[in-house]
């Protein structure tokens, strides 16, 4: 475990370390109706900032996997599905609780809100997907080109959409959104720290899983050896 | 090309199937609308329409690919190229939705009464949208024609890939139906084109992928 090659790790321990302890302390502006939950932006947002970058991984290894197929690119591929799916999770699971205390209600018909929900959709039929293989080759390949397909055709509109509509969200449909709080140099030292510390833990998380996944390959494969 | 679009007229056996299909889906509609009487809202007309359109549009699909049988496939490994495959494919499907897609709407407007105010506007809509589900649909039953519970999948894998581009065409002919100015939807419009084009792109390149197997 060498610090040259594991300085990112440490970084986002110390960088989501940051956002925890900042992101409570830390004087905020105060806003009507948002008020203290405003810190929610430090958690809620790099939540979809670190699912997007590692999708986008994801796809990136598809695309490897087609022009050079490896089990070990599938993996990596379907991993960092895994935590996308996870961080979305948390995402939709924050966003809620916040838009229960300033909207009051858990869920608002509103084209973020469904974006995000597609968004999950797809990758639960991704994994699904992968489920109803038995054939591993057949199972990555194919897995591989819906990945790649759902990508292009669903993730653009998710991010044109909301811009095309009113919206309750901030930032949308001239509510208070990100640029009136980017006056606040305050929250701006928070934030982007946070969404890089988050965003390097799920690259971390999905190395974690790849490497234990590929242990399970190899003991598979000792087994029937 | 040309012979492979042909080989694909040459079964459609399963057209007729599709025509009594949207007919008696739009006829079930009626019934149980009728009981309540009078005429539907306009969204709600215009939400049904829809999701009449987006099941006939999953099933239609799906038969394109799941209908071949092994042999046939490699029948065509040996004839063709795989790019001609799915355009032919993507054609075929596109044809056959719109022709359907267009049966229906006469359908639904005859007997759930038709309260657009914009008919040319809407028929163009429906026209993207029944283009845009045949790209779509095309891959998504080639993906699912390759695993198990292939039916179960179709639908799994396809809604939430079409969702953006039903919420697109559902804005759209909500506008067509209050009989709005044309400008309020050519940005929906072109995204919607914009749309097919991407995804005809993508399926022309991943679909040598696919055909490997």
């Amino acid at each position: 475990m060498s610090l040259k090659r594991n300085w990112w790790k440490v970084l986002a321990i110390v960088l989501v370390l940051y956002t925890v302890v900042a992101g409570l302390l830390v004087p905020v502006p105060r806003l009507d109706i948002v008020n203290e939950s405003i810190r929610n932006l430090y958690f809620h947002v790099p939540m979809w900032f670190g699912m997007t970058i590692i999708l986008t991984t994801s796809v990136y290894y598809s695309i490897r996997y087609l022009r050079t197929p490896t089990a070990r690119l599938d993996t990596l591929a379907h991993e960092s599905a895994k935590t996308g799916i996870v961080m979305g999770m948390l995402g939709l699971a924050t966003g809620s609780m916040w838009a229960r205390y300033t909207w009051g209600a858990w869920w608002t018909s509103d084209p973020r809100l469904n974006g995000a929900a597609i968004a999950m959709l797809i990758y639960g039929a991704y994994i699904v997907l992968r489920s109803s293989f038995t054939d591993e080759q057949q199972r990555a390949r194919i897995s591989a080109v819906y990945n790649i397909f759902a990508f292009a055709a669903a993730i653009p509109l998710l991010f044109v959409l909301p811009r095309l509509t009113d919206s309750l969200h901030p930032g949308a449909g001239g509510n208070p959104g990100f640029s009136n709080y980017d006056l606040d140099s305050n929250m701006r030292m928070v934030f982007y720290p946070a969404v890089i510390g988050w965003t390097l833990i799920g690259f971390w998380i999905t190395q974690v899983s790849s490497r234990l996944e590929f242990l399970k390959q190899k003991m598979y494969e000792k087994q029937l050896a | 090309m040309q012979k492979d679009f042909r080989l694909e007229w040459r079964q459609r056996a399963a057209l007729n199937g599709m025509l009594l299909y949207v007919g008696s889906t739009v006829f079930v509609c009626y019934l149980s609308f009728a009981l309540r009487g009078g005429q539907l809202p306009a969204p709600a007309w215009n939400a049904l329409f829809w999701i009449i359109l987006l099941f006939t549009a999953v099933n239609a699909a799906a038969k394109g690919f799941l209908q071949e049988s092994r042999g046939r496939l490699l029948y065509y490994y040996t004839l063709v190229r795989p790019q001609a495959v799915i355009l032919a494919k993507i054609a075929y499907n596109a044809v056959l939705l719109l022709g359907l897609a267009l049966v229906g709407f006469a359908l639904y407007a005859v007997v759930l009464g038709n309260p657009v105010q914009d008919v040319p506007l809407f028929v163009g809509n429906v026209g993207l949208g029944a283009v845009g589900f045949a790209t779509t649909l095309t891959l998504v039953s080639g993906i699912a024609s390759k695993a198990t519970n292939s039916s179960t999948l179709m639908a799994v894998l396809g809604f939430p890939i079409m969702i953006p581009m039903l919420l697109l065409l559902i804005k759209v002919s909500k506008n067509a139906l209050d009989g709005l100015e044309f400008e309020a939807s050519s940005g929906s419009l072109l995204t919607l084109l914009a749309l097919n084009l991407i995804v005809t792109a993508v399926s022309y390149l991943l679909f040598p992928f696919l055909w490997r197997g």
